[in-house]
């Protein structure tokens, strides 16, 4: 329609059905948040599957927390909380056009993101070499509780579903670098940025969560 | 697109194309833009085609059901057969066809429609959901093709843990469809947020997307539940986890909680659209504006919430704690005020109406007969006492039946009616409509009626044989099942005839008031050349046609005047 008049060298993303940028900003964000609170509650199922484990055997939680390793457990967290903070930078790089800050500060969020799930994986691969495997391949005998193969499922479970998480928004991410390189977002359309941006933090949160629930039993 | 000029706002007749020559039929052709379609109102009908696919196939496996009771013994499967098929019956019914059938079919085609938008607010990801749709139903095929999961629709553990069926692919399917109706459900919440035309307020909004909205809001809060459910149970396979399992540690009563913390607010997914189809119906058939307009869009709110809070009522014979039960039956009678209400508002718009028996109208006045039926029973059934005599017999069968089929089916066929001349641009013929109509209101009840008193006298639901005394009302039922599959060929024929040999729908044939007759039968590939602003309710049936006009908002050559042009006369 009026597309070809906008006397700009920045490509409109005006999709035919929305009224102006505005109208397509505050849907595509509140599409977004909608997305978020499905993702808050399915891990939400397993949190009460944690809640209501831990208060059949409080005895079980505490003493297969001590397997878990806290100072592993709390770098993850600071690693993922300055990931949280990249982010943020780089959505706001975007929105004042420092497309080349706002790359780097997103590769840097990639980077603490593998940081992450490599120490995730060390400690995975210690929990097996121990033959702490979930569910039924569980072989390790240096807990006394009869159910602490139950507490290493919902233990694996929850990093599990998270690490899935964290994977997602590394190709996310990565995704918006190439969009960035590509000159696709700019001051005048940020959107995708921002939603990546919303959802990382909430891979970020659900962890904030899970470090104390399952590292920090006392 | 920095658009800053303001809009024209001139108010005027609508002129409607009577016979366009653009349609969203024919805008583009081949069967690659139908399947890569953003166009909301092609996915609709992709989506349509698909659930009728279904229903046929869940239909003929109803069919197979009731073949096999027709005698107390054996008759045509044998017992494991017989567990599978009830299973795929309800599986592909609950997953495959009732939960998409009103919202993503009807919903699709008419939510954008009703407030004047050109689409829906993501077009791509409503397309998303379709195929991932289609590819959930593909996994459930490969589950049936390598081993039909014969645990139920409801997948109990530990059952479902020890049975040699294909369990895990068969969860795995129900977690992508579940995965679809979110989606559509995200869709259609920020659509109805942010993409309403001007004038366009909340209280100009018709009923069925009020009960659009709510049904959106459960899925957005309840599938996400159910999700990691059936992951939960799919480790529970695979690994072993030990959270459902009893010879683990797990819990299976843990498992019923989690699945009916989805599963009953599911129940609402199917029927809240259902009464937003009998809301359009009543008030357009009755000539007469709805009767508690707030009522009846507020009251599809409070079931959305309060069906969160009555999962418990599944369990009662579970092994869930007295006072749980005691508090779970007390909140499912809740439920009933809400739904009585929009009874006694769909009465009470029918009083002193011009009531036009056409078929929708007949459907709308078949669903306020089952479903109040259904709705009555489940009182019953929520009373604790009564529940430990009915439980797992056929008179929760016969309920939900009447619930389901009567209520949300029969609400689907009403609006499919009513909506056919906009969606195809063809009449059906309204003779055979409304003789097809009186078949399966009488067919249905001849089904399931039989079965509220097997049920009372104790015939257990899913039983593959039965004692003697049951035979004459279980040939009953049959042969009233088989009537019902007369009913639904005759409706294939006439409907196929009005598609390819019906006579050319006008704009409006039902002298409706609400936006989507305000253009023309088919819609343009853009639903309105204008962007409408809307002065009228959707109920106005107090205004004649001819003073039902539409603001139509254009680009204007001066900025900054808004020009209303006053009634020409």
């Amino acid at each position: 329609m009026a597309n070809q008049s906008v006397a700009t060298e920045k490509k409109s993303h005006l999709q035919h059905h929305f009224v102006d940028e505005d109208q397509q900003f505050e849907s595509s964000k509140m599409g977004m948040w909608i997305f978020l609170v499905t993702e808050v509650l399915m891990f939400g199922g397993l949190f009460v599957a944690y809640i209501i484990y831990r208060a059949w055997h409080p005895d079980l939680f505490y003493e297969a927390a001590q397997e878990l390793d806290v100072a592993l457990g709390a770098t993850n967290t600071v690693v993922l909380i300055a990931s949280s903070l990249t982010i943020a930078l780089a959505i706001r790089a975007v929105q004042l056009d420092k497309i080349k800050a706002a790359i780097n500060y997103m590769a840097a969020t990639i980077l603490l993101a593998g940081t992450f799930m490599v120490i995730k994986y060390f400690e995975y691969m210690d929990k097996f070499g121990k033959g702490i495997y979930p569910g039924e391949s569980y072989t390790y005998d240096g807990l006394e509780h009869e159910m602490a193969a139950n507490f290493f499922s919902i233990y694996y479970m929850m990093t599990g579903l998270h690490g899935i998480h964290v994977i997602i928004g590394m190709v996310l991410i990565g995704w918006m670098i190439i969009k960035a390189k590509k000159g696709l977002v700019h001051s005048g359309y940020y959107t995708p940025v921002e939603n990546t941006g919303l959802f990382w933090h909430l891979v970020d949160i659900i962890w904030i969560f899970l470090f104390p629930l399952l590292y920090l039993i006392d | 697109m920095a658009d800053s000029s303001q809009k024209t706002l001139r108010i005027r007749e609508f002129p409607i194309d009577e016979n366009p020559g653009h349609t969203y039929l024919n805008h583009e052709k081949g069967i690659l833009s139908w399947l890569f379609t953003v166009d909301h109102k092609r996915i609709g009908l992709l989506y349509l085609g698909s659930v009728i696919l279904f229903f046929f196939v869940g239909g003929m496996l109803a069919l197979l059901l009731r073949t096999e009771l027709l005698t107390p013994a054996q008759s045509i499967v044998d017992a494991d057969t017989y567990n599978q098929i009830f299973t795929l019956h309800g599986a592909i019914m609950i997953f495959l066809f009732i939960i998409p059938s009103i919202p993503a079919a009807l919903g699709n085609f008419f939510l954008p429609m009703m407030i004047g938008a050109k689409d829906v607010a993501f077009p791509r990801l409503n397309l998303a959901s379709w195929w991932i749709y289609i590819f959930g139903a593909l996994f459930a095929l490969y589950s049936i093709i390598t081993g039909a999961v014969d645990t139920g629709w409801t997948f109990y553990t530990p059952y479902s843990t020890q049975t040699g069926t294909s369990v895990v692919s068969m969860t795995l399917a129900v977690f992508i469809l579940g995965f679809s109706s979110i989606l559509t459900g995200l869709n259609f919440i920020v659509t109805l947020h942010k993409l309403r035309s001007p004038g366009l307020s909340w209280s100009k909004m018709p009923l069925f997307l009020w009960s659009l909205y709510a049904t959106a809001v459960i899925q957005i809060l309840a599938t996400p539940i159910l999700a990691i459910t059936v992951l939960l149970l799919a480790m529970e396979r695979i690994l072993g986890i030990g959270i459902f399992d009893p010879s683990l540690g797990g819990d299976p009563v843990l498992f019923q909680h989690f699945f009916w913390f989805y599963s009953h607010p599911a129940v609402y997914i199917m029927i809240v659209p259902a009464f937003g189809i009998i809301s359009e119906l009543i008030s357009t058939y009755s000539r007469k504006t709805i009767f508690g307009y707030w009522a009846i869009a507020l009251s599809s709110l409070a079931i959305a919430f309060i069906g969160f809070l009555v999962w418990g009522h599944h369990m009662f014979v579970s092994g869930q704690s007295e006072l749980s039960s005691v508090v779970f039956s007390f909140l499912t009678f809740f439920v009933g005020v809400p739904t009585g209400i929009k009874i006694f508002n769909w009465v009470a718009t029918m009083y002193k109406g011009s009531i036009d028996l056409k078929t929708p109208m007949l459907y709308a006045l078949a669903f306020l007969f089952l479903f109040t039926i259904g709705g009555l029973t489940g009182i019953m059934i929520g009373a604790l006492s009564i529940n430990v005599h009915l439980h797992d017999t056929y008179y929760i069968v016969a309920h939900f039946h009447y619930v389901m089929m009567g209520g949300t089916v029969i609400a689907m066929l009403g609006g499919l009616h009513h909506w056919w001349p906009k969606m195809t641009g063809k009449m059906y013929n309204e003779f055979w409509g409304r003789i097809t109509c009186g078949v399966i209101f009488l067919s249905f009840n001849m089904t399931f009626l039989p079965q509220f008193i097997m049920g009372s006298q104790g015939m257990p639901r899913r039983y593959f044989n039965y004692v003697d005394q049951f035979q004459g009302l279980h040939q009953f039922s049959t042969i009233g099942s088989y009537l019902l599959g007369v009913g639904f060929v005759m409706m294939a024929v006439y409907l196929l005839w009005s598609l390819f040999k019906g006579p050319k729908a006008p704009s409006n044939p039902w002298k409706a008031r609400s936006l989507e007759w305000m253009t023309s039968s088919p819609p343009t590939h853009h639903n309105f050349e204008y962007t409408p602003v809307i002065l009228h309710g959707p109920y106005d049936h107090h205004k004649p046609m001819k003073e039902f006009r539409m603001g139509v908002a254009e680009e204007s050559e001066s900025p900054d005047v808004i020009e209303i042009d006053k009634d020409p006369a």
